[in-house]
This record gives structure tokens, sequence and C-alpha cells, in this order.
């Protein structure tokens, strides 16, 4: 906390239609989730004509595109597989992460409309929502993701202790 | 970084075993020079060969006695913006995939990365950013939100300070065994070190102030990816630096330009590119960023977030991969150093794998959370040898070996390698990379 000292009298202040426009994080537990909603139907759509080019026809990784589907309970193996189903935590961050990087070439085209659908169909496939769910700002936040307990925070470093004997600290040329 | 595509592009390197140098003195041979094409690398050696100094007609004509060539005529003018030495452009950053580039580490002198040389790591490309129109948004839980321009920024007060970058992933080769680099580009080149100007977050966030709660805030790039994390408020005001500046010039591109976010010791990504937006806060955002993507894995399928120190940490440059030891004799052993937890105190090479350990001289001054130079004068019998180093920071901590970091997180955790690197010195003096 500090107050502002407004010592330099620099910046101009941010109206509110200037900070709507680039205020675009939805955090962890849905805030910043906008109107709109989207299901499972519309997501298959537009998933085959966005994203199937790089991560597979249903997810499952392709060309430049890591995998979305699959690897639940594959986590604690010799060979993880990371997903948005078997990994990520929080459903709404899935709405953050689309809208503001994907298509990636396209980045932050999407409407609310779509976001939420393409929420909703990866979803679907992963087997974490029904075929008939509808995503949207009271919805998704509700979803728990298989693996919303495995993360941990915070960071338990130093862990791994060297406990060798350090030689005498002249310079033995 | 997507680590399963870097990891794959890797995987392709591996296994043609290709170097820079093996392709220099082979360049033709079928593999490497598919190599070649694919990195783009070609072009660069071709011109580096092309430009070798050839006034001369025959080979050794411009060495004594005789009078060289470039003595006997006119030099070239002064110029405004100056250009490297033809025969060194074949010193370039390694870029197996078009998000990732690694620093020419056994290539470089000193402490600091010539910005051109500097490691990239970018999630939607480099953006080409118009800075009258760039702006950094400050909002939130602060009193006042604030849109900066770059030259507002460039009004405060300003600070110079040299600190290492590393990307969290960097050294991910090593974790197991038949994937390493062959050069120490490839198993550490994932840093840099630079001298930073800019203006404290402090200032900034003081002109604005923090609203009471206000304990971290979210940091945006303008990229394409919009790349954010949560960053604890309390770091970014005891250090963090908006920086505009590198090693005396504007942030060249793929460096943030027109400013970035400095935060000392943190993993590369934090330091937030093309920075656009402070959105300050009560909690962390949880963004895929710092929950999918930048989480360590462990063997008990947890992952730990935030994990935001690069630890001690140390890899000799010279002699190194992909070298050939000349001749038994006087050789020089160099490399470098940094924690982001302080100073380096200390560093101890061997010479034997581990067995006797002797310190080295560190260039004076050691910064905190700087690149710190080490030399060990050595003198190589023409045996076979390992050569490693290991680093100790001013908090007593030292690097581990790989067997103990192995050991503690598996070999899948992928981000915050800082295990012992080793080098395999055969009798014909050929340097490799071993996992020991």
């Amino acid at each position: 906390m500090s107050t502002p000292n407004g010592q330099f009298g620099f910046g101009s202040p941010a109206t509110p239609e200037q900070i709507a426009g680039w205020d675009i994080d939805v955090a962890s537990d849905g805030a910043g989730l906008p109107p709109g909603s989207g299901t499972v139907q519309q997501g298959e759509e537009i998933f085959a004509r966005l994203g199937a080019k790089c991560h597979g026809a249903m997810g499952e990784g392709g060309e430049g595109g890591p995998p979305l589907v699959g690897g639940i309970g594959s986590l604690n193996t010799d060979a993880p597989i990371k997903t948005v189903g078997s990994f990520w935590p929080y459903a709404p961050v899935l709405y953050d992460y689309i809208h503001r990087a994907m298509p990636a070439d396209k980045p932050q085209s999407l409407t609310p409309d779509e976001v939420y659908a393409l929420c909703a169909y990866l979803l679907y496939l992963n087997g974490i929502v029904p075929e008939d769910a509808v995503m949207d700002a009271q919805t998704l936040p509700q979803v728990v993701m298989p693996n919303h307990a495995g993360f941990t925070s915070p960071d338990p470093r130093p862990d791994v202790f060297n406990t060798a004997a350090v030689p005498p600290g002249d310079l033995k040329a | 970084m997507d680590p399963l595509r870097l990891g794959q592009s890797v995987a392709r390197v591996a296994r043609a075993r290709f170097t820079r140098r093996a392709a220099l003195a082979s360049s033709g041979a079928g593999l490497a020079s598919a190599l070649l094409d694919r990195f783009d690398l070609k072009a660069s050696v071709v011109a580096a060969q092309d430009a070798t100094p050839t006034a001369a007609v025959n080979a050794g004509d411009n060495e004594p006695p005789a009078v060289p060539a470039w003595m006997q005529m006119p030099g070239a003018p002064a110029s405004a913006y100056g250009e490297r030495a033809p025969a060194e452009e074949s010193v370039v950053r390694w870029s197996p995939a078009p998000d990732v580039s690694f620093s020419p580490l056994a290539d470089l002198h000193g402490t600091l990365t010539p910005n051109a040389l500097f490691y990239e790591v970018h999630y939607g490309g480099i953006p080409a950013i118009d800075p009258a129109e760039h702006r950094l948004l400050v909002h939130g839980l602060v009193e006042q939100p604030t849109l900066f321009t770059v030259d507002d920024l460039k009004r405060f007060p300003s600070v110079s300070v040299i600190h290492f970058l590393e990307c969290a992933g960097n050294s991910f080769f090593e974790w197991q065994e038949g994937s390493g680099g062959e050069t120490v580009q490839q198993t550490a080149g994932l840093t840099s070190c630079a001298e930073w100007t800019g203006v404290p977050v402090a200032t900034v966030l003081n002109e604005v102030g923090i609203k009471p709660g206000g304990a971290w805030m979210l940091a945006e790039g303008a990229d394409a990816a919009g790349h954010d994390r949560s960053i604890p408020v309390e770091k970014a005001m005891r250090d963090g630096l908006l920086a505009y500046a590198a090693n005396g010039e504007d942030l060249r591109p793929s460096q943030g330009y027109p400013v970035r976010l400095l935060l000392p010791g943190f993993e590369g990504n934090t330091n937030v590119k093309w920075l656009r937006r402070l959105k300050v806060g009560t909690e962390p955002w949880h963004t895929r960023q710092e929950t999918s993507h930048y989480s360590d894995l462990m063997p008990d399928g947890t992952a730990r977030e935030f994990t935001f120190i690069m630890e001690a940490k140390s890899v000799i440059t010279s002699p190194s991969g992909g070298h050939r030891l000349a001749a038994p004799g006087f050789q020089e052993i160099t490399g470098l150093a940094w924690s982001g937890r302080g100073r380096i105190a200390r560093v101890d090479v061997s010479t034997d794998g581990g067995q006797t350990w002797s310190q080295a001289m560190l260039q004076e001054p050691v910064r905190p959370i700087a690149w710190t130079r080490f030399r060990m004068p050595w003198m190589w019998d023409g045996q076979p040898a390992r050569l490693q180093s290991r680093a100790i920071d001013e908090t007593g901590y030292m690097q581990p070996t790989l067997a103990q970091l192995v050991a503690a997180r598996g070999v899948n955790s992928f981000y915050h390698f800082n295990g012992i690197q080793t080098w395999d010195i055969a009798a014909d003096g050929e340097v490799t990379n071993v996992y020991a």
C-alpha cells in the first residue's frame, strides 16, 4: 500500500473506456468473464475450423499445437501427458487463454460466444462436462477440473542440498 | 517456449549429433547440411568463410615478413552503424524452433551479452510495436489508473543495473540421459546478461498509489499471446525495473522494445516483454503460463506453481562440447556462474569428474544476480579428463549434482535444471557432454 504522491505528474488518467478495451484478463475464479454463452455443438464447429489444424481433429495434438485432450491420470507416471483435461486446474483460465492467444494467427478475434463454445467443446472432449453443457460466466467457474488440487505453492526451494565438503579456499593451480 | 515442440526439435538435433563447429569443419555432409538448411545457418556460415580477408592471393601472404595487404591501401570509412568483423559472423544464436534462440556461450567473453546475441523466448512472435502508440496501463487496485507513454517512462529518474536473465527451461535437455545438448550453447544457452536501464517499478507504482490489499499484479505483454504472469507486488516494489534499454541502447525488439519488466533473479518469462499492462489485485490470477506451462511437475503428479527464483548455477564455457584441445599443456578453464539469490561467493572446478575440486578465480567486481566469470589455469596432461564446475552463492547454497537433483525431483519437472554439467575430454582432446 502506498499513497499516490503524484510527485512527477507524468502519465495521463486512464478512462473507463480505455481500460475496458485492454482489461482482458479472466482470473481463476472467473472474475472478468464477459456476458455471452456457448455450447458443445457450437464449439465443435469452431474448433474444426480454427483449432484442428494445429491441435488435431479431436484435440489430440497436431502440427505445431500441443494435445488438448487426454492424459488424465498420467501425471504421476514416467510418461506424463499434460493437457487441458489432465493438467489445467481452472476452467475459467481456458477462456482467458483462448481469447488472448488463440487462434495463434489471429488472437483476440473471437467473440465471447465463440470462446465459451470452445471451452464447452474442449471440456466435453475431455469428459469433464456433458454433451449438452452450456458455458457462460456462471457455469464455467463451477466446472471442477480433474487436476484442480494438483498445484502447490509457495515454492519449497531450496529443496536440493549439495552437502559436499568444500575444500580450503586457497587456489591450487 | 512450447516444451513439447522444442523438445521434438531438440531431439532431431540430438539425433543428428550436430554442432555448429562440426558443421563448419565439414559443411556439405548430408545430414549436417540438411540441418543447416533447416535452421538457416548455412547462409551465415558461407558468408563467414567468403568474408575471410582475401586481399592476399595465397594463404600466409599477409604474415611476417610480408607487409599485410591491409596496410597497403586505405581502409573503410567511418559508418553510421557498426558491423562486426566478417570472420566473426559465424557466432550466432541457435534457433531450433521459431519461438526460441540460444546464446552462443562458448564464444562470449566477459560477463555481458551483446544484444544481438541475447537469448530469446517468445509466445506469439516478436511484435512490431510503434513506440509512439505503445502505452503502459497501470490499473486495478490503484488510486489513479494511469496510461504512460514510453516518453513518460523515460522522464522518470532512471537507474542502470547489471543482471542476468535465464529461461526457466534452460538446460531442460539435461534432465534425461541421451537427450543432452552437444555444445554449451545447447546445454545452457537460454541465459544472457546485460546492463539494463529504466525506471524502478516502485517509482511508478508510488506515482499512481497502490490501494490497501494490493499484493499481486498481473504483468501483460503487447505480443500476440498477450503473455501474462502474476507477480508479487512486494518483489516488484523491492527491485523491479521498467527497463527500456540494454547495454547502452534501447531494447532490441526481441528483448521487449520499447519497455519490459525486469525482475532480478526471477525466471525469464516473468520479465514480461513489450509490457503494456500492470493490474494490481489481491490474489494471483493462475494464468495458463503459470499453471499448465511454467510449473514444475514432481514424481507424485503434483506441480509446483510460482517457482520464481533461478537458483545458483555454473557452467564451463571453455573448453566445452564441440571443442577439441589442440595439444597437452596450458589450458585455461573458464565459465560463467550466476544466482538469482545474490552474489556468487565461490566457484569450484574439478578436472577428475568431481573427485577433487579447486577454487576458481572470480572476475571482479562480483555483482549480485549477475553473470560472474570464473577462470582456472590448468595443465592438461593429454589424458582423459572430466571437467565440472559448481557454484556457491552468498546464501551458502551449493549447486547440486545431477544425481541429487534427479533424486529430489525426478526427470519430468522440465524447468529449473541447475545440476552440475560434465564435459568429458578424450585423449585426442575432443570435448563432449556426458550424463554424469
